[in-house]
């Protein structure tokens, strides 16, 4: 422990060392201009990734990260489930980046209403867009727009404290929720669904979602995708989660598995041992003790395979969702590539609460970048965005709304190696000035835009972690842009500040 | 006791001075240029080290040493060792960046995976029959001389056009 103390200690005095060493360098090298200027869209984990990339890589390079939210990090921050918070250790990483000298995050700030890209692209050398995915795929059936049908990624929004989903007020009052599409989004919606309340409120779940999940009447969770059980797009590390969920039990298909065990000894192993427990699950006799286990459960979850929805039903007195229509389908071809086929037949569950899990969708920001609306990406090769000259994607937006927080990192660090390559090449020609935040901060002071800074997002940091800490939570969330804004722009540290 | 493992053990409290302390061996590591103070068991006399080779990404081997029960992982840290996004969630398996790859005969004398490894390294690029997780794989002296190589994380387009070019 003590050991610790003293490498902390030990540890901050080098970084404000090196910063005040820091300083003097990007002042002098700001004098000459000569220090390429490069500009981060969106604050999440591909803009941060492609910043570290960056700055490690050249010693002269200058990064800006703007984000539209007050606070950074994305999806990190409001897509991870609130019971995974060993996947948010990458903010520790995330904010030595911010804390470089050579980056600076501006929060608060949105691209496309308060400045737009052609704007950034003057002051900068590069202009690298990473803003990720915020719109959703429609299902495009009849009764989507009742109540009681909600988008995945409103849901995950509303219990992770996204400002623009606290409205949301999912009702719960009935038994059974379905969710449409099988990837990790609907196995984290299953299990907050139906975790124990007392794993819950541990959490940084928020406190609104935590009560009206204590209110809930959801029993029963059904998980329903086009096509078989292996084609499942979760992995097996969700899948474990959710079998292993104490007070519940599963409630699957038997008919659904047949062929599988024979096709399992083709598989390559990863895909073999998702499926192999999924069989297990599914068809297994339980032992004593777990057999036990299931009869005492109180809640059930399942999947449903080959079945696409065709229509969510409306209660004919309140307008309100009475249950889905689903097509039965069958599987022509195998493995990945098979393809679900309608057989005519459809079947009706009764259920109060839809949720679509079926993919995020970029959208476009500004009207001088090119995007391609089928795919929902901005065109590019390796990063480099086509038809334009100076501008780059990393992250969702490069290459479409899948993959984990890994997979952005390789993608950004891929989008940073374009943009060193072109800066290298002379492509981008950083032998001429380029006044960078100067003149965006000058910009955005004229139009009464006031940029949130690192540490003031470090407020907003303590007094979440504040509020939680005096509950048993990691932290406590602020729900609202009005509410980060207040504290962001405290000046003293008030020690008080518990509640707002 | 290695840091990571130290971490790992008090997974269930509060850590954020922990885990600041490991970003800050993570990334500090790049951010100051120094080496980060982290094991706090660091013996000094040197017949209790055990030398490990890495191979890197581009095909060269790093020799460093480390103490018995420090992982993998934490002697990438420790010695500043600087793999491309290696270890990003800090060892407690919830991704598979510090996948690394050993010969037959090392890999049996690492142990058993345990499913909550197996389930995170069947995500890597890249998985071999011989792959483990670094931030899982702890020093013993018998593991001496040891060579563990840093895969690809990502097939490499640009590689691939440079050869065909």
């Amino acid at each position: 422990m003590h050991q610790f103390q003293t490498g902390l200690g030990l540890y901050f005095r080098l970084i404000l060392s090196f910063d005040s060493a820091g300083l003097r360098e990007q002042r002098i090298a700001s004098l000459h201009s000569c220090s390429p200027k490069v500009c981060i869209v969106g604050g999440g984990p591909a803009g941060f990734y492609t910043a570290q990339h960056l700055i490690k890589a050249r010693q002269d390079v200058e990064v800006d990260i703007y984000e539209r939210l007050p606070v950074p990090f994305g999806l990190v921050r409001f897509g991870v489930a609130p019971d995974h918070p060993e996947v948010k250790n990458v903010i520790n990483t995330f904010t030595q980046t911010a804390k470089h000298t050579r980056c600076s995050f501006y929060g608060n700030v949105n691209v496309g209403k308060d400045v737009s890209v052609e704007e950034l692209q003057r002051a900068y050398h590069a202009v690298v867009l990473s803003y990720g995915a915020e719109g959703n795929r429609s299902i495009g059936v009849p009764g989507e727009e009742l109540t009681g049908v909600y988008s995945a990624k409103d849901f995950v929004g509303w219990y992770n404290g996204l400002p623009s989903c606290r409205e949301l007020s999912p009702d719960l009052s009935c038994e059974t929720a379905v969710i449409l599409g099988q990837g990790n989004v609907a196995l984290d919606v299953a299990r907050v669904l139906l975790s124990p309340l007392d794993i819950l409120k541990k959490t940084d779940i928020t406190q609104p979602a935590l009560e009206a999940l204590t209110g809930s009447q959801v029993r029963r969770v059904l998980i329903v995708g086009r096509r078989g059980p292996m084609q499942v797009a979760c992995t097996i590390k969700e899948l474990r989660e959710m079998v292993n969920l104490p007070d519940t039990r599963p409630e699957m298909v038997v008919s659904d598995f047949e062929g599988v065990t024979e096709a399992l000894k083709d598989l390559p192993r990863p895909r073999k041992r998702l499926t192999e427990l999924l069989l297990k699950t599914a068809l297994e006799t339980p032992g004593e003790k777990e057999q036990e286990r299931r009869n005492k459960a109180s809640r059930t979850w399942g999947f449903r395979f080959f079945r696409s929805p065709v229509e969510v039903l409306a209660d004919p007195e309140r307008s309100r969702t009475a249950g889905v229509r689903l097509a039965v389908n069958k599987l022509e071809g195998s493995g990945e590539r098979a393809r679900a086929v309608l057989t005519g037949e459809v079947e009706d569950v009764t259920c109060g609460l839809v949720i679509s899990s079926i993919g995020y969708k970029s959208l476009p920001i500004d009207p001088s970048v090119p995007f391609d609306s089928s795919k929902a990406i901005v065109p590019n090769t390796m990063g480099r965005v086509q038809q334009a000259s100076g501008l780059y994607c990393s992250g969702w937006l490069k290459t479409g709304p899948t993959g984990v927080i890994a997979t952005t990192m390789n993608n950004s660090f891929d989008t940073a190696r374009s943009l060193l390559e072109d800066m290298d090449s002379g492509t981008v020609d950083v032998s001429a000035a380029k006044s960078g935040s100067h003149i965006i901060s000058s910009l955005l002071e004229e139009r009464g835009v006031k940029p949130v800074t690192f540490s003031d997002w470090e407020k907003i940091d303590n007094v979440e972690m504040r509020r939680g800490e005096a509950i048993g939570k990691p932290r406590e969330k602020l729900l609202t842009v009005e509410e980060m804004l207040r504290v962001a722009r405290t000046v003293t540290e008030d020690k008080n500040v518990i509640s707002y | 006791m290695a840091l990571v493992t130290a971490l790992k053990r008090l997974a269930h409290v509060r850590l954020r001075e922990y885990s600041r302390r490991t970003a800050a061996a993570t990334s500090g590591a790049w951010l100051t240029g120094r080496r980060s103070f982290t094991t706090g068991t660091q013996t000094l006399r040197s017949d209790n080290k055990v030398t490990v080779h890495f191979i890197n990404r581009d095909g060269e081997k790093i020799t460093v040493k480390g103490s018995p029960g420090d992982s993998l992982l934490d002697i990438v840290i420790n010695e500043d060792l600087d793999f491309d996004g290696f270890g990003a969630c800090e060892g407690t398996l919830a991704c598979s960046t510090c996948h690394l790859i050993f010969d037959e005969d090392v890999y049996k004398k690492l142990g058993p995976v345990t499913d909550e490894e197996m389930d995170m390294l069947d995500l890597a690029y890249g998985l071999t029959d011989t792959s483990r997780l670094g931030c899982q794989i702890c020093l013993t002296k018998s593991l001496e001389g040891m060579v563990a190589r840093v895969p690809e994380s990502v097939a490499d387009i640009r590689q691939s056009k440079d050869e065909s070019a």
